[in-house]
C-alpha cells in the first residue's frame, strides 16, 4: 500500500523534469558520422568514379536490394553503367559498404528520405552519385593498386616501386 | 401518469411473452431484462420508488448478468436453439396456457366486478420503508438474514479447499524430505 | 410550458457539454500521460494540440464499420450503446449546482447505483456478441469484476448516507456544509474511489480489456464508431465517478467565492487528473488478486466502517 502511493508521488513529481521528447521537424537529432542512413556511391580525389563494378555489394546485399551493370571505358577502367538501389527494400545493414573495395559505396548519417509514391524510392545512379569524396578524403583506389587505366602509370602507384627492367644486369 | 403505467405494463407483457418464444437463450436472457425494467418502472410509477431501483440493482443489475455469464460459459449454440424449437411444440404447451388462461379470465373477472379501482399512488419514502422493516417486519428480516447465512455458510463450504494438491515432482521431493525428516527424528 | 423548456433545455446543454468534455478528455489524458512520461504528447494540431480529438474523430466516423460475420449481429450493434447511455443517464441526478441538475430525485443515490449496474451489460454482451475467446474472457472478467465491486460501492457509500440522512445528493451535499464527508468518513472514501476505478475498468483496474493479455478484451472485435462509443463511455465513466467523489465526498458544488458550478467543476477535475495520474502509475493487478482484494479486504473494511458510523450516529442521538 504505501509502495503505491510512493510509487503515484514519484511519478506525479516526473511532472517537473526536463522532456526526453525531441521536437523532430524543427529540433533536428544529432546523427553521427557513422550513422548507417542513405547510401551514396563517392568520387575519387580526382572526381573519377570510385565504384569499378565489382557487383561485391550486390552479392552481400542480404535483402538483394542493388543491381548494378558493368562495363569500360576506352582505358580499360571499369564502371557501372547502371547502379540502381531499391530503398524500399534496403535495411541499411552497411554490408555493401563493408564489401566495397574501393569505398565506393558508403552509408550516411541521413534518413529523412519519404516519399508519397513508392516508385521513387528506386534510386538511379544519377541519384546515388555525389560530388565527394565521403568519409576517405584522398584515397583512390587506382593510385594505390589496380591495373593502369589511364590514371598512373606502371610503378607510380602508392608503395609501389617501379618496375624491374629485366633487360638490364644491373640490381 | 396513468398513460405511463399502461404503457410499462404493455412493454413487460411484451417482453416477457418474447421471453417465453425465443430460442436463444441469450436473447431470452435480455427480453427478461426489459421485461426487469419495465416492472421497475411499474413500482416506481406507484410510488415505491425505493423497489422499483432495488429491482434494477439487484435483478437486472447483477443476478440477470449471472444468468448470461453462465449461459456465456455454457457455449450454447445452434443445436440449443434448434432443440428449443422443437420443445415449444404446442402440445407442450397448450394445457398450461390454457389453464392459466382460466385463471387469467377469473381474476380479470373479479377484478372488473370490485368497481374501478382508482390510481392513487402513495409515494412511500425510503424512511418508512426502513422504519417499516425494522419494526413491524423485524422477524421477516431476521429470517431472511438467517437464510442468506446459511447460503454463505453453504456456499463457504462448498468453495473451500479441500486439500493441497501437488504436482507429482513436488509431491516426490516432498516424501524424500518428509523421509528425512524421520529418519533424523530416529 | 416555461418548466418543460427549461428543462429540455438543460438536458440538451448537460449532454452537450458532458459528451464534449468527453471527448476532450482523451486529449488531457494524452497530455497528462505523456507529461508523467517525460514526453510532450499531441501538441501539433492546433493550439497545444488541442485539435487531435477533431481529428480523431473524423478518422473514426471515416473507419469502416465492420461486423464480424460470426458476430451476433443484433446484440453486437446493441451493445455499446448500452454503456453510454447507462452512464448518461446516471448524471440525471448528479446536481452540478444548486440549480444546474435535472432531476432531484429522493432516491438519487441509489439510481446513480442502479444505472452504474446496467454498465456490465455492455461489456458482457460486448464481449459475448464478438464470439471471440479473448472478448469472451474479457467480458467474464468484466462481469465478476463489477458485480463484485458494486457491493462494495454502494456498502461504502451507506455511512454517508446515515450521516446526511437521506438518498438526495442534494441534500447529501449541504450536509457538508461544515464538514465534507471526506473528514468524517475518509475509509469510505477511499473504498469508493478503489471501487469506481473498478466499475469503470479504468487503468489498474483495466483487466477486462488488458491489452497485454486479452487483446483489448471485450472490444477487440469493435471498430469505427462502435469503438467510438466504448471510449467515449469509458470517459463519461471517469467523468461520473469523479463528480460522485466530489458531490458525495468533497462537498460538491459548496466553496467560497467562486460560483457553485465553477467549484465543482474544479473539484472534478482533480478528480479526473487522478485517474490519470493512476494510469501513468500503477501496474495491473492479476485478475484473482482483484477479487481478493474485493471479497476480503474491502468488503469486511466496508462493513466495519459501516457498523462503527451507525454506532457513533446513535451515540449522538
Amino acid at each position: 500500500m504505501i509502495s503505491l502511493l510512493r510509487s503515484i508521488g514519484l511519478i506525479f513529481l516526473h511532472m517537473f523534469r526536463k522532456r526526453e521528447t525531441i521536437q523532430y521537424p524543427e529540433e533536428k537529432v544529432v546523427l553521427h558520422p557513422r550513422w548507417r542512413g542513405r547510401i551514396v556511391l563517392t568520387r575519387d580525389p580526382d572526381g573519377g568514379e570510385r565504384c569499378v563494378g565489382c557487383y561485391l555489394c550486390a552479392a552481400a546485399c542480404p535483402v538483394d536490394c542493388i543491381s548494378l551493370q558493368a562495363t569500360e571505358d576506352e582505358h580499360g577502367r571499369r564502371y557501372p553503367a547502371f547502379f540502381r538501389i531499391n530503398f524500399s527494400r534496403c535495411i541499411f545493414c552497411g554490408y555493401c559498404e563493408e564489401a566495397c573495395p574501393t569505398y565506393a559505396i558508403q552509408l550516411t548519417p541521413d534518413f529523412e528520405m519519404g516519399e508519397y509514391n513508392r516508385q521513387n524510392l528506386v534510386y538511379e545512379k544519377e541519384d546515388l552519385l555525389i560530388d565527394s569524396q565521403g568519409k576517405y578524403p584522398g584515397y583512390n583506389y587506382y593510385k594505390v593498386a589496380g591495373l593502369s587505366a589511364g590514371v598512373k602509370g606502371k610503378g607510380e602507384g602508392a608503395n609501389e616501386e617501379p618496375p624491374v627492367d629485366i633487360r638490364s644486369l644491373i640490381p | 401518469m396513468e398513460i405511463a403505467f399502461y404503457i410499462a405494463g404493455t412493454v413487460a407483457v411484451a417482453a416477457t411473452w418474447m421471453v417465453i418464444t425465443r430460442h436463444n437463450p441469450v436473447h431470452a436472457l435480455l427480453y427478461l431484462n426489459v421485461s426487469l425494467l419495465a416492472h421497475a418502472m411499474l413500482f416506481y410509477l406507484l410510488g415505491a420508488s425505493f423497489a422499483a431501483l432495488l429491482e434494477i440493482i439487484i435483478y437486472a443489475g447483477a443476478i440477470m448478468v449471472l444468468f448470461i455469464f453462465v449461459v456465456m460459459l455454457l457455449n450454447l449454440g445452434k443445436e440449443t436453439a434448434e432443440q428449443e424449437r422443437k420443445w415449444l411444440k404446442p402440445k407442450v404447451w397448450v394445457g398450461p396456457t390454457v389453464l392459466a388462461a382460466i385463471l387469467f379470465a377469473e381474476f380479470l373477472a373479479l377484478v372488473l366486478s370490485s368497481g374501478q379501482g382508482a390510481y392513487s399512488p402513495a409515494v412511500v419514502s425510503p424512511r418508512e420503508l426502513a422504519t417499516a422493516l425494522y419494526r413491524e417486519y423485524l422477524i421477516g428480516v431476521e429470517l431472511a438474514a438467517m437464510l442468506l447465512m446459511a447460503a454463505v455458510v453453504g456456499a463457504a463450504h462448498i468453495g473451500r479447499h479441500k486439500k493441497l494438491v501437488l504436482h507429482r515432482f513436488l509431491q516426490e521431493e516432498k516424501e524424500k524430505e518428509e523421509e528425512k525428516h524421520e529418519e533424523a527424528v530416529l | 410550458m416555461n418548466e418543460i423548456l427549461k428543462y429540455t433545455l438543460m438536458i440538451v446543454i448537460i449532454l452537450f457539454t458532458l459528451t464534449t468534455i468527453a471527448a476532450w478528455l482523451i486529449w488531457l489524458e494524452r497530455r497528462m500521460l505523456a507529461l508523467w512520461q517525460d514526453r510532450y504528447g499531441p501538441n501539433r494540431a492546433g493550439p497545444f494540440g488541442l485539435f487531435i480529438v477533431v481529428a480523431d474523430t473524423i478518422k473514426l466516423f471515416f473507419k469502416e464499420d465492420w461486423i464480424p460475420p460470426f458476430a451476433e449481429k443484433a446484440v453486437f450493434v446493441f451493445a455499446p450503446a448500452i454503456v453510454a447511455a447507462a452512464v448518461l443517464l446516471s448524471f440525471v441526478v448528479v446536481p452540478f449546482a444548486p440549480d444546474i441538475l435535472v432531476a432531484d430525485l429522493d432516491i438519487g443515490l441509489l439510481f446513480f447505483l442502479a444505472m452504474s449496474s446496467l454498465g456490465v451489460y455492455s461489456i458482457v454482451l460486448g464481449g459475448w456478441a464478438s464470439n471471440n475467446k479473448y472478448s469472451l474472457l474479457g467480458a467474464l472478467r468484466g462481469a465478476s469484476q463489477m458485480i463484485s465491486y458494486e457491493v462494495f460501492m454502494g456498502l461504502s457509500l451507506m455511512g454517508v448516507v446515515m450521516l446526511s440522512g437521506s438518498f438526495r445528493l442534494t441534500d447529501i451535499v449541504m450536509a457538508q456544509k461544515d464538514f465534507w464527508f471526506v473528514v468524517t468518513q475518509p475509509v469510505a472514501f477511499v473504498l469508493f474511489l478503489t471501487a469506481g476505478i473498478a466499475e469503470t475498468h479504468r487503468l489498474p483496474f483495466d483487466i477486462p480489456e488488458a491489452e497485454s493479455e486479452l487483446v483489448a478484451g471485450f472490444h477487440s472485435e469493435y471498430s469505427g464508431m462502435k469503438f467510438g462509443m466504448f471510449f467515449i463511455g469509458e470517459y463519461l465513466g471517469i467523468i461520473l465517478i469523479s463528480a460522485m467523489v466530489v458531490t458525495i465526498f468533497f462537498g460538491g458544488w459548496l466553496g467560497p467565492v467562486l460560483p457553485p458550478v465553477v467549484w465543482f467543476t474544479l473539484k472534478t477535475f482533480v478528480f479526473i487528473i487522478f485517474f490519470i495520474l493512476l494510469r501513468a502509475s500503477l501496474p495491473r493487478p492479476r485478475y484473482d488478486q482483484l477479487m481478493e482484494y474485493g471479497w476480503k479486504i474491502i468488503l469486511p473494511i466496508a462493513l466495519l466502517n459501516l457498523l462503527v458510523t451507525g454506532g457513533f450516529t446513535l451515540l449522538k442521538n
